[in-house]
């Protein structure tokens, strides 16, 4: 039976936060996509942007239908499937952008390095659950979540999609930190990669190699690529000063400057029309956010919940954090989407489904075990 | 699960949601304090650059690689070409400033507003090329009126020019602008529209080598678009130069040889396949591509009856005629239907099937060897020859020899010419092969055809002693500061299924065509040295029954073919030449001079009026 408790615990407040953020990423992108001295030809991604939210709330609210700790139990089989779908990228798989990505059910394109990332989350929050204690992990304990995180890594990174392989790393590091490892351990991973890397360094790349990784951490040494994005990227930003230019009014975005205004250079438009006052708004709509992330985790009476918790919101923080890194230039430039505000459906609907799993723990955060 | 007390749990989980708490709150004050440095700090020198939109990507075309001949001349370079360009963000009124344009360096006002209508989506900043590569006197009416043409600029590009106009024009090539499927098609990542590429010829072949990678430069321009300062730059890249192996006197001097006949020349060096001379006659301005072709020197070219864009050499499919004589020599040899002693006696015609099949010669030759029949090319010999060597057998020594397929040369367009064997016929047009046919064949009429460059190569492997090589027209591949980028080697594609002996007598039969006193080329003979070769006649006039001409062309054009294939010198050969001349009539007369004249040049030998001249000195 449906639990009334439930909607008495709904987190309203959560969604509050989601609806304010997505109607910000929704007029940020009315204005990357409309304005422009002939417009700039991309009109129908605004409606296509509003069709994958609408899908994206569909999917978040299914996923409020069921008990998250179903997800504990059902963990390897959400793991094996992924890893199968993408193992299934390569035999079936369609390119797209010199790499293969894409697998299609029946019209339905989906991006499984995308599901990956959720699938991760929980299976990484379900061995943790058993695992933590207040000294923190050992070396042996880890084995088994870094086998785990290696093998999706391993299958994404020769996609080749080095972004999304670096994501996940990332996330596994974040959860792997907050359920705690010995410190022994921290320094000691820490000094052996000290070791490996020069030796990597020097003996392991090709001198192409090397110049692509040197642009990745320097975009100026690719000046009219990379290094010219970041400059009008800057500019952008920078122009918009205080209160910016106004809405539809930006011209860096107007005369087709911002590369990829509409994705991942997305905040530069916000930047540049709403000033520092719309990009404080935005910030600080984020910041709640993740701290409401934070205090489900925290909230949650349930080890596996809480872990879980703090999972999703570590992946949308790090969305976040190098996204607004990389449009301001502290970042190197890797194609990682503004959660909620950049146009692309794989995005919108990975993190929707996060959200409903958040809301999901949110409102069943007096469940134990 | 770990089974904790409840209240430690509690703290631990405390413990940890706040240390991550700390590490978001320290993230979040870094990412807003860089937006107050750029947007309160840095806002107003941003704001300011935003205002004239100033930092703009200006693309360095690279420079296309060089062509150089044999000996390092220089064939094909660069040369500054000045396009007029328009900016429209810069343009006040774009109506008012284009009309004064117009006037002012007199081109029709609705062309250069067309060109603006056709960049219709491109970005407000970037510039539109209204006209290129202006004329000096254009450019100087431009540069005088600056000030009233706001947003209206000249660039500089660099353009190819070809320094001898109409020189080995189908083997140098054009450029021609790259259209939207080919920029679609993803095969070319380094060209962008309005680039130029290979279309034709080397240019085309090795467009990979020549294009060079483009640079670019990222500039703060005024409000006006002048560029006050350089940014960044990324030099280009130049192309890399191609050495030919083209001997540009040479190639000259057969090019002055054809005149206005319509015709090919091929030299190649025996030794390796080089190609010294590929001249196809009529030929065409390369010069006249660069930028577009007008549609009057286009049609022109389309009209000319001489079909000047088709590369004769290696895209003209002609009957071989006499010239396969060396062929049927061959095979009949090989299969050993004749030996070097038989005779046969010609009487000016043989009796086949009741059909009188005639000797070139109408009174007959009387008795002659193989060497005496190639000498004198006497139908009747090979008539016999090839009837008992058969259709198919003499199909196979010419595939082996390199006939009806393409010799494999580094052009597009190459044309296989035709070996017909009685398979080939059946599928062709359902019939039967006809014995007679074989006649025809032997003597090179009929069915079979050869490109002029495919004969050249025979005739070098004939001088050679036996190899064929696939011609080769670059050497090497030079990046700009002269390092080897590639290298060509030369490329054996086969041998001349024949035995020494085979050979011996085929080459003592060429060498009397030119030094024998009956020889259908003794006219060509020079003094210093002993040539072989081979005279043809080809018939046009039993291939073209069905059609019909109008009187005045007519004469012209049902004349015969006239080919000479040569190498010299006899016993030690350094080059080997194939010569057709549309409807010269006689090979001898109207093919062979020209190839004597070539060898004579090649070799350093003095021409006639040289000789005279050391003559009188001495």
């Amino acid at each position: 039976m449906f639990d009334r408790r439930l909607i008495e615990h709904f987190d309203w407040g959560l969604l509050v936060l989601i609806l304010l953020i997505a109607g910000t990423g929704l007029m940020v992108l009315y204005s990357a996509v409309m304005a422009g001295w002939q417009g700039t030809g991309l009109h129908y991604l605004f409606k296509r942007q509003l069709i994958w939210m609408g899908g994206g709330a569909v999917l978040m609210t299914g996923v409020l239908f069921f008990d998250f700790q179903n997800l504990n139990k059902l963990n390897l089989f959400i793991y094996a499937a992924c890893v199968t779908l993408l193992v299934g990228v390569f035999l079936f798989g369609q390119s797209g952008g010199g790499s293969q990505r894409w697998i299609s059910f029946g019209g339905v394109s989906v991006q499984p390095s995308e599901l990956m990332k959720i699938a991760l989350i929980i299976s990484l929050a379900s061995i943790y659950a058993t695992k933590v204690s207040p000294e923190g992990l050992n070396f042996r304990q880890l084995l088994k979540p870094a086998v785990f995180c290696m093998i999706p890594v391993g299958l994404i990174v020769i996609q080749p999609d080095l972004g999304t392989g670096l994501m996940l790393l990332l996330i596994a590091g974040a959860i792997t930190l907050f359920v705690k490892v010995e410190k022994k351990v921290v320094l000691i991973l820490g000094a052996l990669s000290g070791c490996v890397l020069p030796v990597v360094w020097f003996f392991g790349l090709k001198t192409y190699q090397k110049s692509r990784i040197l642009t990745f951490l320097d975009p100026d040494r690719d000046p009219l690529g990379t290094g010219y994005h970041i400059i009008q990227s800057k500019i952008a930003i920078g122009s918009g000063m205080i209160t910016g230019k106004g809405f539809l009014q930006g011209t860096q975005n107007a005369l087709a400057f911002l590369p990829e205004q509409h994705t991942d250079f997305i905040l530069s438009v916000l930047a540049e029309e709403w000033g520092l006052v719309g990009c404080t708004v935005l910030l600080m709509l984020y910041f709640l956010l993740i701290c409401w992330g934070l205090n489900i985790a925290y909230n949650c009476r349930n080890l596996f919940g809480s872990i879980l918790a703090f999972g999703i919101t570590s992946m949308i923080f790090w969305q976040i954090f190098i996204n607004v890194g990389m449009v301001m230039g502290l970042m190197p430039v890797v194609g990682m989407p503004l959660p909620l505000v950049s146009y692309g459906g794989s995005s919108v609907i990975t993190n929707m489904v996060g959200f409903g799993i958040l809301l999901n723990i949110s409102m069943r955060r007096f469940y134990t075990s | 699960m770990v089974d904790l007390p409840k209240t430690k749990e509690r703290d631990w989980m405390k413990q940890r949601v706040m240390a991550a708490s700390l590490c978001v709150l320290i993230v979040f004050m870094l990412l807003f304090f860089r937006l107050v440095y750029l947007q309160l700090i840095k806002g107003e020198e941003y704001h300011r650059l935003s205002e004239t939109n100033c930092v703009r990507l200006k693309s360095i075309k690279p420079s296309r690689g060089l062509i150089f001949d044999r000996h390092g001349e220089l064939l094909v370079d660069n040369r500054p070409a000045f396009d007029l360009v328009m900016v429209l963000e810069d343009t006040g009124s774009v109506p008012d400033t284009v009309s004064l344009l117009a006037s002012l360096i007199d081109e029709p006002y609705v062309d250069l507003m067309e060109q603006i209508q056709k960049a219709g989506t491109a970005a407000f900043y970037k510039p539109i090329v209204l006209k290129k590569d202006i004329s000096r006197d254009q450019l100087a009416i431009v540069e005088a009126h600056k000030f009233d043409l706001p947003g209206i600029y000249v660039e500089i590009e660099p353009t190819r020019h070809y320094i001898y106009p109409k020189t080995a024009s189908h083997l140098l090539g054009y450029l021609g602008e790259v259209n939207k499927k080919e920029l679609e098609s993803g095969m070319l990542p380094h060209v962008r529209a309005g680039d130029h590429i290979g279309r034709y010829g080397v240019e085309k072949s090795f467009e990979f080598y020549l294009q060079g990678r483009r640079g670019g430069r990222q500039v703060e321009v005024d409000v006006n678009g002048r560029v006050v300062q350089e940014l960044k730059t990324v030099a280009p890249v130049p192309g890399h130069n191609l050495h030919l192996t083209l001997d540009l006197s040479l190639q000259q001097l057969a090019e002055d040889l054809l005149e206005d006949r319509d015709g090919a020349v091929v030299a190649l060096n025996p030794a390796n396949g080089d190609v010294l001379v590929m001249a196809s006659n009529p030929g065409f301005d390369q010069n006249d591509f660069i930028g577009g072709i007008s549609t009057r020197n286009w049609q022109a070219l389309m009209n000319n009856p001489g079909r000047p864009m088709i590369n004769k050499t290696i895209q003209g499919e002609y009957p071989p005629a006499s010239t396969y004589k060396i062929l049927t020599a061959i095979a009949a040899l090989e299969e050993k239907v004749i030996d070097g002693d038989d005779t046969t006696f010609c009487p000016g015609f043989y009796m086949f099937r009741g059909r009188r099949y005639h000797c070139w010669r109408r009174h007959g030759h009387g008795h002659l060897n193989v060497v005496d029949a190639l000498a004198q090319s006497c139908d009747v010999f090979f008539y016999l020859a090839g009837e008992k060597t058969g259709v198919d057998a003499l199909a196979q020594y010419a595939n082996g020899c390199g006939l009806g397929r393409p010799t494999g040369i580094d052009l597009d367009h190459e044309r296989p010419g035709l070996i017909p064997t009685s398979a080939w016929k059946r599928e062709r047009f359902n019939e039967a092969w006809f014995p007679g046919e074989t006649l025809s064949i032997s003597i090179g009429q009929g069915f079979n055809l050869a490109t002029p460059l495919q004969m050249a190569v025979f005739t070098a492997a004939i001088a050679n002693k036996g190899t064929l090589y696939r011609p080769r027209i670059v050497t090497a591949v030079k990046d700009v500061n002269g390092n080897v980028v590639r290298e060509m080697d030369p490329e054996i594609t086969g041998g001349i299924p024949a035995s020494r002996q085979t050979l011996d007598l085929v080459r003592k039969g060429l060498t009397e065509v030119v030094e024998g006193d009956r020889g259908t080329a003794r006219s060509i003979r020079i003094k210093q040295i002993e040539m072989a070769g081979k005279t043809g006649t080809a018939q046009v006039f039993s291939r073209k029954t069905g059609e019909k001409f109008d009187n005045e062309n007519q004469k012209r054009t049902l004349r015969d073919h006239a080919w000479f294939v040569c190498y010299a010198p006899a016993q030690n050969p350094v080059i080997a030449i194939a010569v057709i001349i549309e409807h010269g009539e006689h090979g001898s007369s109207a093919a062979a001079p020209v190839a004597g004249t070539l060898v004579k040049k090649y070799l350093g030998l003095p021409g006639p009026e040289e000789s005279f001249d050391a003559a009188s000195e001495g």
